[in-house]
């Protein structure tokens, strides 16, 4: 391979586009079917379903805002998308993440930014 | 009524084999695989292994009668074919719980696996397993953290971790390895490692490595949003060194240092353990050596028993093997000791090489660490065999990308996402690998010139060590 096909590795301090967000953060930005199918799994293993979301400046922190409290024992996945929306709305610059509480491990079984914040 | 004293050599069954003995809840049990002497009848030979593994001695010693070596003795209790191979046999012994100082894995091998591998009367022998129990894995402190607490402080959930060993694993400054860290940490890794055999030479002093090392988790956690780490080995000629550099360590807010277990030795480890669960250290174990013991089928100890051992003495990371990759394993087997290091019970399954049940009650689990000859390619394979409770680690398969390794850190990256929301959609992804993985190099360039580079390489080598089967 010669230099002039190698390609660089974009990213530095400078470019807020280079902060990720753990889990599913290096692939595209999910679509209404891509979250939809993640609700429909965190809801097929049993966990609590939960939205938090954040300022992307603060997204390293370990505590990001609680929207509401988490839906135990919800199964539904459309009230589940419909309070992710909700929030997403509410907060259209902030990182909204969804998550799957799974209480016997005392962990979360899923964590995942569903829609991706305004990058500062 | 009181024994009389006769100087001489018994025959060991006469004391140490007990079929009819119903093992208790608190014996520690063992299995071992013997190889017998010609001539050796089976009986004798078990009870000569539970003899010499617990109080026996080759001939009567008038002192035998001031204890009461009944209570005190192993007892063999069970004899079974080994499938497909009739030059051995299983023999299973139990030890009373008092036979073994609380918390001490060194106690315990120094008697399960200690003179008596040495011993005349057997041509070879195996510690298959043991079940350790519940009594006595409350003595031990375990697991530093746990899978649980390590997610929290590195804040990674519902996926698999990934990391990579640092290489020419030999020979760099702590400069050009701090550059060779900090690329991969950028590119999305969560981990890097220091190779085993990287401790403190003359060409990279701990000191240095660890600066620099630091410098590189600190800037590429600040660009990348994310938390990283590097585990920073700590093994030392001497406890004392060790613990001198696990204070540095600590002192500069390293998340994560590094010990191998069987060559720095079970006392340090023990003892390291305990010092990262009280200064908030994870630990990842690395387990050179393990292949001198583990390999012979017919002499030696099996690596779920060095799997228990460590999950007793403690550890937050254990490599267990790829299964997939160019290192020994079988898959059943893998995922038996797989399971001894993660669950919190698990069932006697012979299809799993488990002979015992095993409670580790409320004794934290640690990861299980796929490393060796891995790529992009084996994805699929690796997060359906593993599953999120690991870390995966692609050191040539990071280091090796035409690009360098933070092209290489993003190309597994994306790789391991893509399987993991795909496997969450419910696509069978150990099949649908190639479909999943040239869909996820789509938006991945990084990805796409990784898949062409490794997609030749196999390795298929048969094992050396597999599962007890009959095969005749």
């Amino acid at each position: 391979m010669t230099m002039s096909e190698m390609q660089d590795y974009s990213s530095s301090l400078e470019d807020v586009n280079s902060r990720k967000f753990e889990t599913f953060s290096y692939l595209p930005a999910m679509d209404a079917d891509r979250i939809r199918k993640q609700v429909e799994y965190i809801i097929s293993k049993g966990w609590n379903p939960a939205v938090e979301h954040t300022e992307p400046e603060n997204a390293f922190d370990h505590y990001w805002y609680m929207w509401k409290l988490p839906m135990f024992g919800e199964t539904d996945i459309d009230t589940v998308l419909k309070e992710a929306e909700a929030c997403h709305k509410a907060h259209p610059n902030n990182h909204v993440r969804l998550i799957g509480f799974d209480n016997y491990a005392q962990s979360k079984g899923a964590e995942m930014v569903i829609y991706r914040g305004k990058p500062v | 009524m009181a024994k009389t004293y006769s100087a001489g050599v018994k025959e060991y069954r006469e004391t140490y084999w007990m079929p009819n003995y119903t093992p208790k809840d608190t014996d520690i049990l063992a299995c071992f695989k013997i190889t017998p002497q010609a001539g050796v009848p089976r009986e004798e030979a078990a009870a000569a292994v539970a003899a010499e593994s617990s109080t026996g001695t080759w001939t009567t010693v008038w002192t035998d009668l001031l204890t009461d070596l009944d209570y005190y003795k192993g007892r063999a209790y069970a004899i079974e074919d080994v499938p497909g191979d009739d030059t051995c046999f299983y023999a299973f012994i139990a030890y009373p719980i008092d036979l073994f100082e609380e918390g001490s894995v060194v106690n315990v091998f120094t008697s399960l696996v200690g003179n008596v591998f040495g011993f005349k009367a057997v041509r070879a022998l195996r510690l298959e397993d043991v079940r350790f129990p519940i009594a006595y894995v409350m003595t031990c402190n375990g697991p530093p953290h746990g899978i649980q607490v390590e997610r929290d402080i590195m804040n990674k959930y519902g996926r698999p971790l990934l990391g990579c060993t640092i290489k020419p694993k030999l020979g760099l400054s702590a400069k050009n390895y701090g550059r060779a860290v900090y690329e991969c940490l950028r590119g999305g890794l969560d981990f890097t490692k220091d190779d085993e055999n990287v401790n403190s030479q003359p060409f990279m002093r701990w000191r240095q490595r660890f600066d620099f090392v630091m410098d590189a988790i600190d800037k590429a956690e600040r660009e990348t949003g994310e938390r990283k780490g590097h585990y920073l080995n700590v093994t030392a000629p001497t406890p004392e060194e060790m613990y001198k550099r696990a204070e540095y360590a600590k002192e500069i807010g390293a998340p994560i240092i590094m010990h191998d277990y069987i060559t720095g030795g079970f006392c340090a480890n023990t003892g390291l353990a305990q010092w990262c669960r009280d200064n908030g250290v994870l630990l990842h174990i690395h387990r050179a050596m393990h292949a001198v013991m583990d390999r012979n089928p017919h002499h030696g100890i099996h690596f779920r028993v060095l799997t228990k051992i460590l999950r007793l003495s403690g550890g937050d990371h254990l490599h267990t093997g790829t299964v997939v990759g160019k290192l020994e394993g079988d898959r059943a087997s893998t995922l038996g000791w797989i399971d001894l290091l993660r669950e919190s019970y698990i069932k006697e399954d012979r299809s799993r090489g488990l002979f015992f049940d095993q409670d580790w009650g409320a004794m934290p689990g640690a990861f299980a660490v796929a490393s060796g000859g891995i790529h992009v390619w084996h994805m699929p394979a690796l997060v359906t065999i593993f599953g999120d409770d690991s870390v995966l680690q692609f050191g040539g398969g990071t280091l090796g990308h035409p690009w360098g390794n933070a092209a290489g850190a993003c190309a597994n990256r994306v790789a391991l996402e893509a399987c993991v929301e795909a496997r969450n959609q419910g696509i069978a992804i150990e099949k649908e690998g190639k479909e999943v993985l040239t869909k996820a190099a789509a938006s991945s360039p990084e990805l796409k010139i990784a898949m062409e580079t490794w997609k030749e390489i196999k390795f298929e080598f048969d094992t050396v060590d597999k599962l007890d089967v009959a095969h005749k």
